[in-house]
């Protein structure tokens, strides 16, 4: 699960760790407001789920309050493209505002999960205020990545040499951030910059912080810092029914049990000349319920042109797939053609419910087969 | 691969008495695994299915030798279970478990490191082992497997199934199955069964199925150039994945550019294994393989 800047901030505050004195705000009045409590000048940020913000001009430095009041109303309500939210961007609902800080230094430093170590690990460069990714690739020299497996003494000395930094403030700084990663679950702790300012002191100016969604059970306090306009509307929808939907941008609907078959049915797809609509498992214990809302999710997005329902049934009862879809069918009309490709527990019920129903629903008798009629159906729909 | 399990295995489950223990519990009994008791804390000196129930599984190894054993406990106590499962000397422990926390997995294999004689751990968020014809210890179907000579390891469920009944359809069969799991951290990775499988006398040919996210597959197409000399069909699913998307399974995460099905397909390519981008095709391409 991502949150906002702001929230991460009011995080790594309580673990003890300086960030710059900050105020979130929803309108101009309170970004004009906030400005005048901090203090001018100050940063004004949009607070959307991505990063590449400054390059995209979602961060702007106010001497004046119009130019608070102004660049509020550049960013809320508009949508922001960055490097990272692909073309469609992302719609600005939120700032957070916060006093300038005078810097002296930008550096890097994250901890994370590092899958091949096993272990959590931590990532620290001199080069701090851009892509890691891109200093990475050119200067991987600058980049200091160690595995913690007896914790944060695993690397204090060495990070303290490598930044330059009093060793007693990297130590602290370090031990903070840890327990803050294991307290809350987090895969990811990203501070960038963290900057060393005019009075030697280290500040957190931007910070992300992801945490593990298989943790999240023993934090409920964590889920009221779910943004629910950061996420899409579908993917929202089908979370709340036990389904992992993931909307994709091409025109054929698929429905899946299992996120590897899911993926494989999008990929051949593709092989077969079309692009997947979404990423749907409809998972192992699936109820006839969300199957249904499954099936409204996919007749209702107006980009589907045909819907592939892709059941390979072990725990999954092709009946249930069935229900699921003549339940659906009651309050959304087929407008698209489905082609079904039902194989396992309940087979012949599943197939025998569909056609009592009447239901014009192509068969098919594997999946290869079933990619080719769903494609072919997809373009029945094109102009000539 | 009958060294790790037979059907003379002695398996034991944990969370043997819940809906889902007891389900699958009652596939595997039916396919023929020789599951010789359960563990439920709290429920010990019970009966279910006609095995006996014990509170611990140290209880249970002590009572029935048992050597094997498949967790059904939900994602909160899993972690613990496999340490118990390890400590108890277990050998073999299959986790099916989907949800753990990953900061819980790091625990247990830093602790599985820390021991001796450390088990082999397959999941967690997995389908199991099967040996065809002889036992299985998981959930999927067996009636779809059928005793044979290519082996499958593969990061998925379902898209295993697909490849099994493939299999099963051309005659070639199973010699058998692993399922790794979709977690980020796990246990048994693809290098530890293409080992087993280039030993294993009846595997002839390896199909391997992997997902985007990480680089398990990079790394067993290192292995596999040096280590591997039976023929190897892959499959990596998620070549349509948009970047930085979970899909589905907690592993299967394209991040920072890296972990893309393409690397996979170009490293597993450069060390000679044959790549089929068509998930329907993998068995033809095995049959091929072998009857050149």
């Amino acid at each position: 699960m991502n949150i906002h800047e702001y929230q991460a901030k009011s995080l790594l505050k309580q673990a003890g760790i300086a960030v710059p004195d900050g105020l979130a705000a929803r309108n101009v009045d309170e970004a004009v407001e906030a400005a005048g409590r901090l203090g001018l000048p100050v940063v004004v940020k949009a607070q959307i789920h991505a990063g590449g913000r400054g390059k995209a001009g979602g961060v702007r430095m106010c001497r004046r309050l119009e130019e608070v009041s102004q660049a509020a109303s550049d960013l809320l309500g508009h949508v922001l493209v960055t490097a990272q939210t692909g073309s469609e961007g992302k719609t600005v609902h939120l700032l957070y505002l916060e006093r300038c800080q005078s810097i002296v230094r930008e550096l890097y430093l994250s901890l994370l999960i590092d899958r091949e170590a096993e272990a959590v690990a931590l990532v620290a460069s001199t080069d701090g205020g851009t892509d890691i990714e891109e200093v990475a690739k050119i200067h991987p020299e600058r980049i200091l990545t160690r595995p913690l497996f007896n914790g944060p003494s695993d690397v204090t000395p060495d990070l303290s040499d490598f930044l330059s930094l009093p060793a007693l403030d990297v130590e602290r700084l370090v031990e903070m951030l840890y327990q803050l990663f294991i307290d809350k679950d987090c895969s990811l702790i990203e501070l960038n910059p963290l900057a060393v300012n005019d009075q030697g002191e280290l500040v957190a100016l931007d910070a992300k912080i992801v945490f593990d969604d298989n943790a999240l059970f023993r934090h409920p306090e964590l889920e009221a810092m779910r943004d629910p306009l950061e996420e899409d509307p579908r993917e929202r929808e089908a979370r709340e029914f036990g389904l992992n939907y993931i909307a994709l941008d091409g025109r054929i609907g698929c429905m899946v049990n299992g996120a590897g078959l899911a993926m494989a049915t999008m990929d051949i797809i593709q092989l077969k000349g079309d692009r997947p609509a979404n990423f749907l498992d409809v998972g192992g214990g699936v109820t006839e319920q969300a199957v249904a809302e499954a099936f409204r999710l996919l007749l209702g997005d107006t980009h589907v042109r045909s819907i592939l329902v892709n059941i390979f049934g072990g725990i999954v009862r092709c009946d249930i797939i069935a229900r699921g879809l003549l339940d659906a069918v009651k309050t959304h009309p087929m407008r698209v053609p489905v082609v079904m490709r039902l194989v396992g527990t309940n087979e012949q019920e599943g197939r025998q419910l569909v056609k009592q129903a009447g239901l014009d629903v192509r068969w098919a008798g594997n999946l290869d087969e079933a990619a080719e009629m769903a494609v072919a159906a997809a373009r029945e729909g094109d102009p000539s | 691969m009958r060294s790790l399990l037979n059907a003379g295995t002695r398996v034991i489950c944990q969370g043997f008495t819940g809906r889902q223990g007891t389900f699958h519990c009652e596939q595997m009994i039916a396919y023929g695994t020789r599951l010789v008791a359960g563990v439920t804390p709290g429920k010990g000196g019970r009966m279910h299915l006609g095995r006996p129930v014990f509170d611990s599984v140290a209880e249970a190894v002590q009572e029935t030798q048992a050597e094997a054993s498949v967790i059904f406990v939900p994602p909160p106590f899993a972690a613990e279970a496999i340490i118990e499962a390890a400590e108890a000397g277990i050998r073999l422990i299959v986790c099916i478990t989907e949800g753990i926390p990953v900061l819980d997995m790091i625990r247990v294999k830093a602790h599985l490191r820390g021991m001796n004689r450390p088990p082999v751990l397959i999941g967690p968020n997995c389908p199991g082992i099967i040996t065809p014809g002889e036992a299985k210890i998981g959930i999927m179907p067996g009636h779809i497997h059928r005793p044979g000579c290519v082996g499958v390891v593969s990061r998925s469920g379902t898209l295993t199934y697909e490849a099994v009944a493939q299999l099963s359809a051309v005659g070639l069969g199973q010699s058998g199955c692993i399922g790794i799991g979709g977690d980020p951290i796990h246990g048994m990775d693809f290098i530890d069964a293409l080992a087993g499988f280039e030993q294993d006398e009846s595997t002839r040919g390896i199909v391997m199925i992997g997902e985007i996210g990480g680089s398990d597959e990079e790394k067993a197409a290192a292995y596999i150039r040096r280590q591997v000399s039976k023929p190897v069909v892959a499959f990596i699913a998620g070549a349509t994945a948009p970047q930085g998307k979970r899909m589905g399974h907690a592993g299967a995460i394209i991040s920072g550019g890296k972990g893309t099905a393409e690397a996979k397909f170009a490293a597993l390519e450069s060390a000679g294994v044959t790549v089929e981008r068509n998930p329907t095709l993998l068995a033809h391409r095995m049959l091929e393989l072998l009857e050149s």
